[in-house]
């Protein structure tokens, strides 16, 4: 049986004359947690935002079997792609209700929204307390957990997440991770998460791959990267 | 005491045609950081269709619908086939394109309508009101309450309504927004059809108060909206608002008590004294430029 959610093959994207992505390929199963992890200017993030149609690139993206390479940002939203953008990008001068009912822009069901936003609640009950203040008033942790209860809102089927745990503290990066763990788990999402802190991307992740300059040098499960000698020495510091 | 009464009242009147108008400026540049310099250009549009129609023995209704029907068409299609292509270049060329398109509505208008003024007729036969010596003529009182309901109506519309939201959404980050599902094209014409339907009933109501016709009337009014949405802090709804009140009050100030000749220099230097001390304008936030 066929459980590849999303292809990508071949993927190279310039900027310019530099090239950030030089055609990589991977795949993401149905239900599974994969993880690109990489240095600082790896082009990991370009990847992204390749795939969530922000940026012009070369190669193909595969969804459900279905060529979605050329759609704009909006349709692979509507499909269910969604990603939670670096440094969160939530709405400042929205509220955190109206940071959520943007999440929920493409849905027209109107009484499922109602259901997911105290669903959103009852997970983040700080999102609760919170939900007439306006988003630029969150703190860190509590703004990555708008960015991500905004996407779920969307009911999304493959999750990008863009270096969730950039700075926050451990503690936070820890509770950031079981929501993730928890969306996987209980929710049924695929995600692709992008990160740096690799120990903690890999730990959770069911396949990792690699990224340095811009190619793909490794990849394994989860559990075979955090045990292979070179991933230790050059992302878990020794 | 009656004098002044009377130059607020005056002043309340005229101010309420820039915030119109100006709204419209300050939407546009909150969404794609363009000042628009053609938007002066869709009053006379609105006013020229409004007139044509009228005189062909057209209903006031159904011009009025006719106008902002094809100030709404007029705008949207600048911003596709003049802005769109140039939206991820420098804001120079943008502004540059503006610039040349009002020149084009202008030079349309003159090659299709003639270069001679031509005279508005009256649409608002409402008699005058007087209260202790203040005189609120018809055309004031229904300049102010069509105004105001527009206000409103803008008002709710961006806070309360789904696309209001999102446009607030684009306007703060453009890529997050398209990230939410969020179509930034159809945002982006949206804005354009708003603010061309307001000015196209400016357009109407400064027609309506001053009823000379010719291709270059929407400049003047143009530029001052401009200002005033400049006045009140670009990019902010209820500024714009502010801002058109306080410039047709100011403007009439001046010219009942210091010169009628120089007002429009006066308020030209408000604004510069004003960008001075307050460069966001007065709702808008001191925010220091990231480097």
């Amino acid at each position: 049986m066929n459980n590849t959610l999303f292809e990508v093959k071949d993927l190279e994207v310039n900027y310019g004359l530099i090239q950030a992505v030089k055609g990589i390929s991977f795949k993401i199963d149905k239900g599974s947690i994969v993880s690109l992890i990489g240095a600082n200017g790896a082009g990991k993030t370009t990847t992204l935002h390749a795939l969530s149609g922000l940026l012009k690139h070369k190669g193909q993206i595969y969804f459900e079997d279905k060529d979605i390479t050329h759609l704009s940002s909006d349709k692979k939203v509507s499909l269910g792609i969604v990603q939670v953008p670096e440094r969160r990008r939530i709405f400042a001068n929205l509220t955190v209700i109206e940071n959520l009912e943007m999440g929920a822009y493409l849905r027209r069901d109107k009484e499922e929204i109602k259901k997911d936003l105290d669903k959103v609640f009852t997970s983040f009950p700080r999102l609760k307390e919170r939900k007439e203040q306006l988003g630029g008033t969150l703190s860190g942790g509590e703004q990555q957990m708008l960015a991500i209860a905004r996407a779920l809102m969307s009911k999304p089927k493959l999750l990008l997440l863009d270096e969730p745990s950039m700075g926050l503290s451990p503690l936070l990066v820890k509770e950031i991770f079981n929501i993730i763990l928890d969306i996987n788990n209980k929710e049924g999402v695929t995600v692709l998460l992008v990160e740096q802190n690799a120990k903690m991307a890999l730990s959770i992740s069911d396949h990792a791959y690699a990224l340095e300059n811009g190619k793909i040098v490794t990849s394994g499960s989860g559990k075979e990267l955090l045990n292979s000698e070179d991933i230790k020495k050059a992302y878990l510091g020794g | 005491m009656n004098l002044f009464t009377q130059q607020i009242v005056n002043g309340l009147s005229l101010g309420a045609i820039y915030a119109l108008i100006a709204l419209g400026y300050t939407m546009v540049y909150g969404i794609c950081k363009l000042i628009n310099f053609a938007h002066g250009d869709i009053i006379m549009v609105g006013s020229y269709i409004a007139y044509v129609l009228l005189a062909n023995g057209i209903s006031l209704p159904v011009s009025i619908i006719a106008s902002v029907v094809g100030c709404v068409i007029v705008g949207v299609l600048i911003e596709k086939i003049a802005y769109k292509p140039l939206r991820d270049t420098s804001r120079i060329s943008l502004l540059i394109t503006a610039i040349g398109i009002s020149y084009l509505l202008q030079n349309l208008c003159q090659l299709i309508m003639g270069v001679n003024p031509l005279t508005f007729p009256s649409i608002i036969n409402i008699e005058s009101l007087n209260f202790f010596g203040v005189t609120i003529t018809g055309n004031m009182l229904v300049t102010l309450i069509i105004s105001i309901i527009l206000m409103i109506v803008i008002d709710l519309l961006v806070k309360k309504t789904k696309i209001g939201k999102a446009m607030r959404a684009v306007s703060e980050d453009r890529e997050a927004a398209s990230l939410m599902g969020i179509n930034i094209n159809s945002i982006i014409s949206i804005t354009f059809a708003i603010g061309s339907a307001l000015a196209a009933i400016a357009g109407i109501l400064w027609a309506a108060n001053y009823p000379q016709l010719k291709p270059t009337m929407g400049s003047l009014p143009g530029i001052k909206a401009f200002i005033a949405a400049v006045f009140g802090g670009i990019g902010i709804v209820p500024g714009a608002v502010l801002g058109g009140f306080l410039l047709g009050l100011v403007e009439t100030m001046t010219k009942a008590y210091i010169s009628t000749q120089f007002s429009d220099g006066i308020v030209f230097f408000i604004l510069i004294v004003m960008l001075i001390f307050k460069p966001n304008g007065i709702l808008g936030k001191n925010e220091k430029e990231k480097v």
